[in-house]
């Protein structure tokens, strides 16, 4: 039953991530296109770019009360389904969230108000200021929950506290300038930009494909162009900065996106494609690119990148050293006062504490890591590799679709600056169809990353499967269907109103309504 | 990192409970009128210019108003992870229920006004009534259970096993501690309806609203006198050590008659909470009744700050009792982030509590002034 309920748990929570992160990138980036656009309107004067950050904004908000709505339930959930995790690590990892709280959602929340609601209360800087305290404020928002990510999946500046049975913050400083986590956030937040920057594309490609909204729909695109370029250049760029870190770090999760099962000499080649094999561990039909692999995962035509087999082998060790460790903890718990402390035992364990987490993995075995079989060890061992085939196959999507998004967004730049936007309508109808290639990318980029970890929740620190709420599966199977049932049905709802707003485009509504409301309009006035 | 040592560890700690109390005073304050005016979206407004009049009330400050709950997750995650982790697990369908509440509450704000029919935006005016009923209904009751005691317990390595199940939170006391918060949240809505609105729907508001004050501080008492009388507090019994490390097992603690009045006993100046948290609601009500705009918010604001802070001080320091085994219970000594992280968390709040306040009380002036039923029919302001 206890694997019913891991199981279901990370269920409930990739679907809510998965939902929510439909939301975020478009967020994120679209914040920033209204802000260029507002800013426009503001030095030029032009009211077209006053009518283009409006409707750009109606799609903003749509999607906005969407990412606010899910992204309530992310923030909760770490307590609801992963409390031992809450507990194991809120010293550190709730840190983040609550800035994220302090310095970004206080900001957009308080200012979105005021961007739908403010147009005629404020004077054309203010708002201005507003709308851009908007987009810092996602922006931001994103910078600190990719700090409490990045933790987990590097986790520096923290130690184990045997005396609270968790972990503690020693190093605050190290958790900010995670380079993992630095890494990821401009990658994360670059695609958010080439999402909003094709949505915009896309949206504005059907418009001058239909003839209308001509001139909205060109500036629109130059806009969505130069920014999408500019963002879709940086996400490889700092994607490959990722790949590098993980060789660093997580070299588990690069060898299983390799799907590379043996160690290689340097310079590995790159798989482009290939059926990765997890029983006979190996990939059939692999194409290699020769040094490719080695250069992107080490900068260098010397290092080695290790294969699954061989960490594997490493990781038994570890988690030898892990036992030797869980032992030592006893000790010193069961000690009354710190001069009880067998000093063996304090040696031991500031030696081989780093890899008490290994130790954990053997509870899904035995309750006790001490009592453990050499097959039972072996077993944790060959847990640590990540669904290879899943995690091999995203990723090749993911970064095919990103090379697309150069070629599109370069090619559509160049149009623009060519005054030609509207000469190939074959191409409008290419931007129009990749609309939705933005959220593949960057859903599959999300599982890369949190597939990529497991079996880790905290990589090296904590075992997922330790880390739920004992909840009853029953619980959990009606919260899931809950959740599937409200997400899916308010999808279909966003969609069609997206779709409508879109299909109305950017023109005023309201005038034809006056005329009926008059009387209305008059004994309101008369009763003041 | 030296620099945290500035602050020793007790006092932290004690720091940190108060700013939970202030973050849940906050929400409750400002996202509660939110709460309360969407509860009485259909009684107070009848046509639907009515209705996107009290929904423009809230409409611009609504999102910033619930970061307070979603800064409030976040802080009781950073500062009292176990509180976190026990209760949120805990009262797990309970939290569900509010999560729903909170997922279509914005979703409703913003689709209501997206089509013309009468159907839509009727179910959608639904929606927003019940998504402000039930959380100001659940968060009362997860209250009164916390007054009660919780059946929590820990493992050996502190893994939580929680040993209720959803309808065991239905008890008599804590229904009527939903009772309290949802009538004074209702009171509050009322209060800033008044505040915003004019016409038939502040003179609704008024009516509804009174009504809810005066039940709202008749509960109250009621509540008061069932702790004194029939309700038993949780104390610690070991010494306590208000530095020591954050583990609960290390204590005992025992179901103790009269425990939740001893605080009150040892310092009697608190009596002023509970007794304003009585009296306040009886001042809104009269000023909703003379159309005292500012009094009344005011009133409303404070009544629910003391009735907040009433129970925070009878249960000082226990912060989460376990009823299992009272040794498990979760106390302000005993439940708290490491010393480096509170300090830290302390240096960012006091950097940037200051500048959220002063850029919300700009929102709120420009936003000043009655919500203009003209402009929302000529589609000037609306954008919902």
């Amino acid at each position: 039953m206890d694997l019913d309920i891991v199981d279901l748990s990370r269920l409930q929570f990739a679907i809510t991530a998965l939902y929510h992160f439909l939301f975020v990138p478009l967020t994120i980036g679209l914040s920033i296109i209204v802000a260029i656009m507002e800013t426009v309107y503001v030095m030029t004067g032009r009211t077209i770019w006053r009518d283009m950050t409006k409707f750009w904004g109606v799609l903003f908000g749509i999607n906005f009360a969407m990412g606010v709505a899910t992204g309530v339930v992310m923030e909760f959930q770490f307590g609801m389904n992963w409390s031992y995790y809450s507990h194991y690590v809120g010293d550190i990892f709730g840190a983040p969230l609550a800035i994220e709280g302090l310095m970004a959602f206080f900001l957009e929340a308080t200012f979105v108000g005021l961007f739908f609601f403010g147009w005629d209360r404020m004077s054309k800087r203010g708002h201005l200021i507003a709308t851009w305290l908007v987009a810092l404020g996602s922006n931001f928002s994103a910078l600190w929950i990719l700090i409490a990510n990045g933790w987990m999946q590097n986790p520096v500046g923290a130690v184990f506290n045997p005396q609270t049975m968790r972990m503690e913050v020693n190093d605050f400083f190290a958790v900010l300038t995670n380079p993992v986590a630095q890494a990821k956030f401009v990658h994360t937040v670059s695609a958010g930009y080439v999402t909003a920057a094709i949505f915009v594309l896309g949206v504005s490609a059907w418009y001058l494909l239909k003839g209308r909204h001509v001139h909205l729909a060109k500036r629109s695109m130059t806009v969505a162009a130069s920014f999408g370029l500019a963002a879709s250049l940086s996400v490889v760029v700092l994607g490959d900065e990722s790949g590098y870190l993980s060789s660093e770090h997580q070299k588990m999760k690069l060898a299983s996106i390799e799907a590379m099962w043996d160690t290689e000499p340097a310079p590995a080649a790159f798989t482009a494609i290939g059926i990765p094999d997890r029983a006979a561990r190996e990939t059939h039909y692999a194409v290699h690119i020769p040094w490719v692999m080695g250069l992107i995962g080490t900068r260098s035509l010397t290092t080695e990148i290790p294969g699954i087999n061989d960490l594997v082998k490493n990781t038994e060790g570890y988690i030898r050293n892990g036992i030797e460790a869980y032992d030592a903890l006893q000790s010193i718990r069961a000690a009354r006062s710190d001069a009880e402390i067998p000093p063996a035992a304090k040696t031991t364990f500031e030696d081989k504490g780093a890899s008490l987490g290994y130790a954990l993995l053997l509870m899904r075995y035995v309750d006790d890591p001490r009592k453990a079989t050499d097959e039972q060890i072996r077993q944790a061992a060959m847990d640590t590799v990540p669904p290879v085939g899943p995690l091999f196959w995203t990723f090749r999507v993911m970064v095919a679709l990103g090379m697309f998004f150069i070629v599109l967004t370069g090619t559509f730049f160049y149009l623009s600056a060519r005054h030609r936007l509207d000469a190939y309508p074959w191409l409008l109808k290419v931007a129009v169809l990749a609309i939705p290639l933005p959220w593949i990318a960057a859903e599959c980029g999300w599982i890369v990353a949190e597939l990529g970890r497991q079996p880790w929740i905290i990589e090296g620190v904590l075992p997922t499967a330790m880390a739920v709420s004992n909840l009853g599966a029953t619980t959990l199977l009606l919260t899931i269907c809950g959740f599937i049932l409200i997400y899916t049905v308010l999808f279909v709802i966003e969609m069609k109103l997206m779709l409508k707003a879109i299909r109305k485009g950017p023109e005023h509504e309201s005038e034809p309504h006056l005329r009926f409301y008059e009387p209305m309009i008059e004994k309101l006035a008369r009763a003041r | 990192m030296i620099l945290h040592e500035l602050i020793s560890y007790d006092v932290l700690r004690v720091i940190w409970w108060l700013l939970l109390g202030i973050l849940l005073v906050g929400f409750a304050v400002t996202d509660g009128f939110d709460l309360g005016a969407m509860a009485l979206l259909r009684a107070t407004a009848r046509t639907d210019v009515e209705r996107r009049v009290v929904i423009n009330t809230v409409g611009p400050v609504w999102e910033g108003n619930q970061v307070w709950l979603i800064l409030g997750g976040g802080a009781i995650f950073a500062a009292w992870p176990q509180l976190y982790a026990v209760s949120f697990s805990g009262f797990y369908l309970a939290m569900f229920a509010i999560l729903v509440a909170l997922i279509l509450r914005p979703v409703a704000f913003k689709f209501r006004s997206k089509r013309e029919e009468a159907s839509w935006r009727n179910k959608w005016d639904w929606v927003l009534c019940i998504s402000g009923i039930v959380p100001a209904l659940i968060f009362g009751v997860a209250v009164g259970n916390v007054l009660l005691g919780v059946p929590f317990r820990f493992a050996d390595d502190l893994r939580i096993y929680y040993d209720g199940t959803f309808f065991g939170l239905l008890t008599p006391f804590a229904l009527l501690c939903g009772l309290v918060s949802l009538t004074m949240l209702v009171m509050h809505g009322a209060a800033w309806l008044v505040f915003k609105a004019e016409g038939d729907v502040a003179a609704r508001a008024a009516r509804f609203g009174s009504i809810a004050a005066l039940l709202a501080s008749v509960l109250f008492a009621l509540a008061g006198v069932w702790i004194a009388m029939g309700i038993s507090g949780y104390q610690i019994t070991s010494p306590v050590n208000p530095v020591g490390p954050s583990n609960p097992l290390a204590k005992t603690a025992a179901v103790v008659q009269g425990a939740w009045m001893a605080n009150f006993k040892a310092a009697p100046a608190l009596w002023l909470l509970p007794v304003l948290g009585a009296v306040l609601p009886w001042i809104a009500a009269m000023g909703m009744r003379a159309r005292r705009e500012w009094l009344t918010l005011l009133a409303s604001g404070l009544a629910i700050a003391c009735i907040i802070l009433t129970v925070g001080a009878a249960m000082f320091p226990m912060i989460l009792p376990s009823s299992v085994d009272p040794r498990f219970s979760l106390t302000v000594w005993d439940s708290s982030s490491s010393h480096v992280t509170l300090f830290i968390m302390l240096v960012c709040t006091i950097i940037f509590l200051p500048i959220i306040l002063a850029y919300t009380t700009w929102v709120y002036r420009v936003l000043r002034g009655k919500v203009d039923p003209v402009a929302i029919i000529k589609g000037e302001t609306h954008s919902y």
